[in-house]
């Protein structure tokens, strides 16, 4: 009986080079049985090789790596398993047509011989979702079940395997805020069975929210270990970005102007269900609201990505028949998708392919590519913007977020186009390169621009916007004018007050509805009634 | 540190370039040479070209005027070079006392009946078959007479069998039609489609173009008639690909099940249209464009099949267009945010891999001097073979026009060779098939970013493109 037992885990002077990289210098990480430990630092930092090392998927050049004090060689991911160590990545490993059943026990199915007993594998799943308090089927299909229900299951599989050290990568990134809320509970449970936590989220709120203690890289060194609680914001970003940043947001100076994007009754299906709004010149318009609200949606429609089933739309006074995205550029509209693989970016093209793509009307003649402009326009770019590329040529697959952001950025600010609607621009984009985008978005208003920005990052709706819409279920159920005295609850007062009129339960229909199977308890949370009247 | 980090990525990804782009010209290089060597062999000069070289031989060891018997068998190409080289002998002054064409006798009742006359021999032109006879080995021996006749014939030389210049014209003529598919292939391929309608395509085309030319003037068809009937085809198989692109855009049908519908239809409408049987009416000048030579004895389909690659890979590297079909095939949806229009793009290119198809079966036709329900067989999976093994990627949105070309070549090259070396047909087949899967298992490898080398383990992206470091600006 030592006074102090070992830690759960300890990773001491780790090094890690990958050819022409020190990806980790000294790394390093002690995680206790029964904590939460968030692991922060800005993209590049090394976090996630650290974890790849913890993983087995990477092998470390030097340092130990010991659990329970006794030092182990994680070789490989299977290895990692049996050594109790499970990570959730943020793309989750889960086989869409199988049941949450049959991919929690995938690859070990309990039972002798060929044969699955699925009794047995029902009865264990059921016991695992009690445990995390989610009432779920079995036998759902993945691809039927919400994000954070894949989640959930994500967690069961690990607790099937007897993981003791879990590690989470930006588990919340697609999580409402009421998701996020539940999913803190089951991290609380599982703290309190015993298991060590490791957290990785560019979401400083929730680290406050969740984590005991905090652990910050920069630049593939170990910077320090503290408690949360002696930590502020500030700090944090400080230690993150190693130099004092005045602000989290700029400050910005434009003139709001007349109207100049007017959307009236716009519809689609259960996701819209008649919004109205107007959007003023140099104005940055805040949309918030829970995912699934119907806010992807509504900029969706005004570029023409989908199609509205009623509803007008005008640009200074003159109707738009927005059809297709080609419209919407034409009549001086564009779309900053939420996800920038996806929808942003051909990955397997060049970054100056991708800079050129909705502009080569402007560089091209007769058909051909005038490269050589195109060359120019985005060398321009790339030094005012920042962006940090090897050469023009280098494929978009391989930037970073941030610069993955800037380059669609550059693209659509050589468009040249008045109404910039921007779907979380900051998504898993570290607080450094997050700034320059905020810079970025205050200087086209600067320029007389409008934006529209969706985000879910209630500070950064707050810091940035000049007015803000509240979405819920389809509709737009707040506005608030007076920005600077504005609070979170008042935002999320809104959507509660809705959540209560618009009646439990909450209608399925589209992809990411947050809580389906939950119950809704709007009296449950706390004083958000007093807050808004 | 910053900047040789930005410089090892900047080489990697320009080596990653150089091979998608430059590998399979690598391996073909070597293909080349393998079989280069393999097929190095003796040779000996025939005909006109035999002649020349003993020409000189006697010009160079005789005074002029001196007699010469000239000697060869009755092959067309001894033929030749005895005329050949009667012709240049007394064009040098010699004088040439008798030609022989034939066997070792009719050799010998030429020398005997010569000796009989009491003429004079200074020496004996001959071919390499005919001065291997014993007759004329061993003239001192036998017809003292001629104890100063000397036996000149061709000296033989090594050089491969493979690098003749007719081996080359002909592997350049097989691979033509392939390769003109292909083109349209590639495009449909970087769009992340696929069309295996192409091989039936082929017979369509030609079973159209040779029946209209049956049906206007057959045998004697005029060339403009030729060319209406050629046109014909190429635009009737474009529709069909139209079609095909069609169903793919506007009923979002998978190209693979889409044109393999269309491959049944335009089957079938081959085996219609010609009754099932073969088209044979056609004028001679007809074979014009797939048999025909022009400048430098290259044939018009080669040169043909030159200007196609030289235009597609303009236009795919330097166009509009071509940077939408690779966005198309790399991302449609981004492509379509873009403001790039994508099922016009699209329809296009299926469009074009007819159109291709289209003239690949006119130049077929004109290769065979006919047209045949059954042309084509299989051809669509040549065609995907070629155009996979140059390096285009089957998942889409990256691959090189010429890269096509080098995998066509691959191809004929890998066929042509083993015919060369006494391969048996079984035997190639699975040797292609190994080559296809291995050209396929490469291009999924090069997607892993050569981390199956174990050589060099991808640095984490992000890593090498992070922010300034702090350091640098406080």
């Amino acid at each position: 009986m030592t006074p102090n037992p070992p830690p759960l885990l300890s990773m001491t002077n780790i090094e890690k080079s990958f050819p022409g990289v020190r990806a980790i210098k000294h790394g390093q990480l002690e995680l206790q049985a029964g904590e939460v430990h968030a692991l922060l630092g800005e993209n590049g930092a090394g976090k996630s090789t650290l974890i790849k090392v913890l993983s087995g998927a990477h092998q470390p050049d030097s340092g130990t790596l010991s659990i329970d004090g006794v030092p182990v060689t994680v070789a490989s991911p299977f290895n990692a398993q049996d050594l109790g160590i499970a990570v959730i990545y943020q793309e989750f490993n889960l086989v869409p047509a199988l049941s949450a059943r049959e991919n929690i026990f995938l690859g070990q199915e309990p039972g002798n011989g060929p044969l699955v007993s699925k009794a047995q594998e029902r009865r264990l799943a059921t016991e695992l979702f009690e445990r995390l308090d989610m009432p779920l089927s079995p036998e759902t299909l993945c691809r039927d079940l919400s994000v954070a229900q894949q989640q959930v299951v994500e967690i069961a599989k690990a607790l099937a395997r007897n993981a003791r050290i879990l590690v989470m990568d930006e588990p919340t990134a697609a999580l409402s805020q009421r998701e996020v809320e539940k999913l803190f509970a089951i991290i609380r449970d599982l703290r309190g069975q015993g298991l060590g936590i490791i957290y990785v989220s560019h979401r400083l709120d929730e680290i406050f929210a969740v984590c005991d203690r905090a652990t910050i890289m920069r630049d593939g060194e170990y910077i320090t270990t503290h408690e949360v609680r002696d930590l502020s914001r500030e700090r944090i970003i400080e230690l993150m970005v190693g130099r004092k940043l005045e602000s989290e947001f700029p400050r910005r100076h434009s003139e709001i102007g007349e109207a100049r994007l007017q959307v009236q009754n716009l519809r689609r299906g259960s996701a819209v269900r008649g919004v109205t709004f107007e959007l003023k010149r140099g104005e940055i318009l805040g949309l918030t609201g829970l995912v699934g609200a119907g806010r992807t949606e509504v900029a969706r429609l005004l570029f023409g990505a989908d199609r509205a089933e009623a509803g007008r739309i005008f640009l200074d006074g003159r109707e738009l028949n927005v059809r297709s995205p080609l419209d919407a550029i034409r009549a001086g509209i564009c779309l900053l998708t939420e996800d920038r693989k996806a929808q942003g970016l051909v990955l397997g093209l060049s970054v100056r392919e991708n800079f050129g793509l909705p502009n080569l009307n402007f560089f091209s003649r007769l058909g051909f590519v005038r490269r050589l402009q195109e060359k120019r326009a985005f060398a321009d770019y790339t030094r005012n913007l920042r962006i940090k590329v090897s050469n023009q040529e280098q494929l978009a697959r391989n930037l970073s977020g941030g610069n993955q952001q800037k380059v669609v950025l550059a693209k659509w600010l050589q468009s040249n186009t008045d109404i910039v609607l921007v779907d979380e621009p900051t998504r898993g984009i570290d607080v450094g390169a997050k700034y320059e985008i905020y810079l970025l978005l205050n200087e086209l208003v600067a320029q007389g621009k409008s934006i529209l920005m969706i985000s879910s990052e209630l500070p950064e709706v707050l810091g940035m916007s000049d007015r803000i819409l509240v979405m819920h279920e389809g509709r737009i159920v707040g506005e608030i004018e007076d920005v600077e005295s504005a609070t979170q609850e008042q935002i999320l007062g809104f959507t509660v007050i809705a959540q209560g009129n618009t009646d439990a339960p909450a209608r399925g229909g589209d992809a990411g509805v947050p809580y389906q199977t939950e119950t809704v308890e709007p009296q449950s949370r706390k004083e958000p009634m007093e807050v808004i009247q | 540190m910053k900047l040789s980090q930005s410089r090892n990525l900047a080489l990697r990804d320009a080596g990653r370039t150089f091979f998608s782009s430059y590998g399979m010209a690598v391996v073909l290089l070597l293909l080349c040479i393998y079989y280069s060597w393999a097929t190095l062999q003796t040779q000996e000069p025939k005909g006109d070209a035999a002649a020349q070289t003993v020409a000189l031989q006697i010009a160079g060891a005789l005074p002029k005027g001196a007699n010469v018997m000239i000697v060869g068998t009755t092959s067309d190409e001894d033929n030749d070079f005895v005329t050949g080289a009667a012709k240049r002998l007394q064009d040098g002054g010699y004088v040439v006392v008798g030609k022989v064409l034939g066997d070792p006798r009719t050799a010998r009742q030429a020398l005997e009946k010569a000796a009989r006359g009491g003429a004079h021999i200074d020496a004996i032109a001959a071919t390499p078959a005919s001065a291997s006879w014993p007759v004329l080995q061993n003239i001192p021996q036998k017809y003292p007479a001629f104890s100063a006749a000397r036996l000149y014939a061709a000296q033989s030389y090594r050089w491969p069998l493979f690098l003749q210049r007719d081996n080359l014209l002909n592997i350049a003529n097989q691979i033509v039609v392939v390769a003109v598919i292909a083109v349209g292939m590639t495009l449909v391929i970087i769009t992340g489609g696929i069309d295996l309608s192409v091989g039936s395509l082929v017979a369509l085309a030609a079973i159209l173009t040779t029946l209209l030319i049956r049906n206007n003037g057959a045998t004697e068809a005029s060339t403009v008639t030729m060319i209406g009937a050629g046109l014909a085809g190429i635009i009737v198989c474009a529709l069909i690909g139209w079609c095909s692109g069609l169903t793919i855009t506007a009923f979002r049908l998978p190209p693979f099940i889409a044109t393999l519908g269309v491959m049944q239809i335009a089957s079938g409408l081959a085996f219609i249209l010609s009754k099932g049987s073969s088209i044979y009416e056609v004028p001679d000048g007809f074979t014009i464009l797939g048999r025909g030579s022009g400048l430098l004895g290259i044939p018009y389909a080669v040169m043909m099949m030159a200007v196609i690659y030289g235009v597609a890979h303009i236009l795919m590297a330097r166009s509009k267009w071509g940077r939408y079909v690779y966005a198309v095939g790399g991302n449609a949806e981004a492509a379509r945010l873009s403001g790039v229009r994508v099922a016009p793009v699209t329809l296009m290119v299926y469009t074009l891999s007819g159109a291709m198809a289209g003239l690949g079966g006119v130049v077929l036709a004109s290769q065979l001097k006919s047209g045949a329900p059954t042309y084509g067989v299989s051809y669509e999976l040549y065609v995907i073979a070629a155009v996979v093994v140059g390096g285009t990627s089957l998942s889409g949105g990256q691959g090189k026009i010429f890269g096509t070309l080098i995998g066509a070549l691959i191809i004929a090259v890998i066929q042509n060779g083993m015919n060369l070396t006494g391969v048996e047909s079984y035997t190639q087949r699975v040797v292609l098939g190994v080559v296809i899967l291995g050209a396929v298992l490469l291009d999924m490898l090069k997607h892993r970013d050569w981390r199956w080398l174990r050589l060099r383990p991808r640095p984490e992206p992000p890593v090498a493109v992070s922010s300034p470091s702090p350091s640098t600006t406080s």
